[in-house]
């Protein structure tokens, strides 16, 4: 399995009073009320110095992404960051890490410019490059960008399309789109890798998702905050689909992405991370469902398929109210955030993989308020006591993994001493 | 109960496949719905007693198909589709009642074809944009917090029949499904602000218009009355008191005099 340390890049000192007081921790959170740019120059720094850490204690990939208005994590451009990684990984010998752009949203941006962007990391990086292009949050594309929701969902078709000609095309072309014109199209650089860099399409349980996915031979990762338990249904319906559209069960058709917590013992880790669990779970994940998705983002069948199965596919749909009675200890026994011991954190870990079928694993060893230091010690721990064993699954089937950059595929045996050592 | 029938209309534009819903007699007044899609209400019985009500649905809720909204791409293709419609249904010129988002719609079409609207009525209109007073984010809000906006007395029994949701679950998700997905295809053509240029064309109205406005419309305040009347010539307003957003549910035994008045007149 390749696993990828992934940042949210929190604000991680908002009041105790914080989430009765708002609609939502997205958009209605007053910047000049809550927010210090000074605090933030640490959290940008300290976030890049945790990605960087990972990095160096054998993870596969680093992940950043794209949010906007919120405290929630306030990458605005996940290239901006990509970047930066993408040069410190360099220069410190660190190649076998992949980039794992979980995405900029392609459907709120000039879609040319994003293809610009991803082909220069691709270039600074080497080939290191995984381009994710999520749907995109109602919050970010429409409320922070202006989209028109019912238009959102073709506008990320139109612009992958765009991207992947661009991307490959041996000549000069003009661009007719409906939400994109260009008279002429040669882009500068191009990606390092052939035919291009790896897709990735993250998204939060739609059925057309998946379908897309199935069609275009694309991998999903599958963005739930609810832990393995309650995304089996969102899984399982993406494995059938997968099934009837002629697609193999292979792993690495699927990501996931998990808050995990690794301390000495169960009990010092739920003392450790409780309050941060509870700190992204009723303040920053504090958001309603017209700001996930607003009319018209979410297509009519997708809608339907959400209204009709109810809990039967999402237990969790209104963060605002569904996640205010539950506590830390309620979480973790949930499983919507991992914590515990080395191996508890195993086990669960390794049966989420196993029962959801995914080859690619994404976790967030920073979350909600957990400080620098603190973040630091679960980065080491998780390195030292849970990524081994992590990177060994799937290694005894026969399936290959055709989303991963292709000269990071085979770990080099310097990063296998370093994560056992 | 008046008997109402469906007709399809194979439209040109945008090979959009109208449904406009038909009933009672007497002249031809078209009615266009609001932002959270088709609802045939007491206020349209009573007009259907005196006239004949075609009341077509917009692109993706109603009868008409969910994914033909993708294909009209804005206000220009919705325009000539309403005007192909009334082609269609050989309507010269013809009595217009929207209301909210069917408003804004109405405006737009009297003033695109100023010769096809006899009448004009608006029910607290969408469509203009005033800094001091903005148009409530209706497409944002948690359904109870919509419901509270649109009426000022959610306690009296018209609201309440009006709200009113079907004991199945699975009827419920269809009603849900349907409603969110109204808001999204009307909210195509105002998104993120009801304001795309009506305030330029509303001097080409040339018809007779009356606007009425629920005193304490929340969705967008009564302030937008007078926006109106001063840019279309011919304008009268009519404030509805005790009133929200919705006058043909609030203060049905108010208005409906009020509008056949101004229709007879």
């Amino acid at each position: 399995m390749k696993v990828t340390m992934f940042h949210f890049m929190p604000y991680r000192d908002l009041p105790e009073s914080f989430p009765d007081k708002l609609h939502s921790a997205w958009i209605d959170a007053p910047w000049w009320e809550y927010g210090d740019a000074n605090k933030v120059t640490d959290v940008y720094n300290w976030s890049i110095d945790e990605l960087m850490l990972a990095a160096k204690l054998g993870f596969d990939g680093v992940g950043t992404n794209e949010h906007h208005q919120n405290p929630y994590g306030f990458m605005c451009n996940p290239n901006l960051f990509g970047a930066i990684l993408a040069k410190m990984t360099r220069d410190q010998g660190l190649d076998h890490v992949a980039l794992l752009q979980l995405g900029a949203t392609i459907s709120s941006c000039p879609p040319i410019r994003l293809a610009e962007e991803y082909a220069v990391l691709d270039c600074l990086s080497g080939g290191r490059l995984i381009a994710g292009l999520p749907t995109g949050l109602g919050a970010d594309v429409s409320i922070s960008n202006g989209i028109t929701p019912m238009e959102h969902r073709e506008r990320w078709r139109e612009g992958i399309d765009l991207m992947l000609k661009a991307w490959t095309a041996k000549e000069f072309f003009a661009w007719n789109g409906k939400y994109t014109q260009l008279p002429k199209v040669n882009l500068w650089p191009r990606p390092v890798q052939e035919p291009h860099p790896p897709v990735l399409i993250p998204g939060a349980a739609s059925s057309s998702t998946w379908d897309y996915c199935h069609e275009r031979n694309f991998p999903y990762a599958y963005l739930s905050y609810f832990g393995g338990k309650s995304s089996e249904n969102v899984m399982d319906r993406f494995w059938e689909r997968a099934a009837a559209k002629g697609k193999d069960a292979n792993p690495y058709r699927a990501a996931f992405l998990q808050i995990v917590g690794v301390a000495e013992t169960d009990r010092k880790a739920e003392e450790e991370f409780g309050k941060h669990v509870e700190y992204f779970y009723h303040k920053l994940l504090h958001q309603p469902l017209g700001y996930i998705a607003p009319p018209g983002n979410a297509d009519y069948k997708s809608l339907l398929n959400v209204l009709v199965s109810g809990k039967k596919l999402l237990q969790i749909s209104d963060f605002t109210t569904d996640l205010k009675p539950l506590k830390a200890k309620d979480m973790i026994e949930r499983e919507f955030v991992v914590v515990g011991s080395p191996a508890t954190v195993r086990d669960k870990l390794t049966a989420i993989a196993k029962r959801l079928n995914v080859g690619h694993l994404m976790v967030a060893l920073q979350f909600g308020s957990l400080p620098h230091a603190n973040t630091k010690k679960n980065i080491e721990l998780f390195a030292r006591e849970v990524l081994p064993h992590l990177q060994k699954l799937w290694e005894d089937q026969p399936w290959e993994n055709h989303w991963w950059p292709k000269k990071l595929r085979t770990r080099p045996a310097r990063q296998r001493e370093m994560a056992t050592a | 109960m008046v008997t109402a029938t469906v007709q399809t209309i194979q439209v040109k534009h945008c090979n959009f496949e109208a449904k406009v819903k038909t009933a009672g007699s007497g002249p031809p007044l078209l009615y266009l719905h609001a932002a959270g899609g088709p609802i045939w209400d007491p206020f349209i019985e009573g007009l259907c007693e005196r006239y004949t009500v075609y009341a077509p649905h917009h692109p993706g809720t109603g009868e008409t198909a969910r994914d033909a909204i993708y294909s009209v791409e804005n206000l220009w293709d919705l325009l000539l589709i309403y005007e192909e419609i009334l082609d269609r249904l050989g309507l010269k010129s013809v009595p217009v009642i929207g209301t909210s988002f069917g408003g804004m719609m109405a405006c737009e079409l009297a003033a695109h074809q100023p010769h096809r609207v006899s009448k004009l009525v608006v029910l607290d209109p969408i469509g203009l944009w005033r800094e001091d007073a903005p148009v409530a984010p209706y497409m944002l809000m948690p359904p109870d917090k919509l419901v509270a906006t649109l009426y000022k007395d959610l306690s009296s029994p018209a609201v309440q029949a009006a709200l009113k949701m079907p004991d199945d679950p699975n009827e419920v998700a269809v009603v849900t499904a349907d409603l969110v997905w109204a808001l999204g295809a009307t909210g195509k053509f105002v998104w993120p602000i009801p304001d795309k240029g009506l305030k330029k064309r509303l001097h080409r109205v040339k018809a007779p218009t009356l606007i009425i406005w629920g005193e304490d419309d929340a969705l967008v305040s009564s302030v937008y009355a007078k926006e109106f009347a001063s840019r279309i010539a011919n304008s009268r307003i009519e404030i509805i008191k005790d009133c929200g957003h919705v006058p043909q549910v609030e203060q049905l035994e108010v208005l409906a005099p009020i509008v056949a008045k101004f229709l007879d007149s």
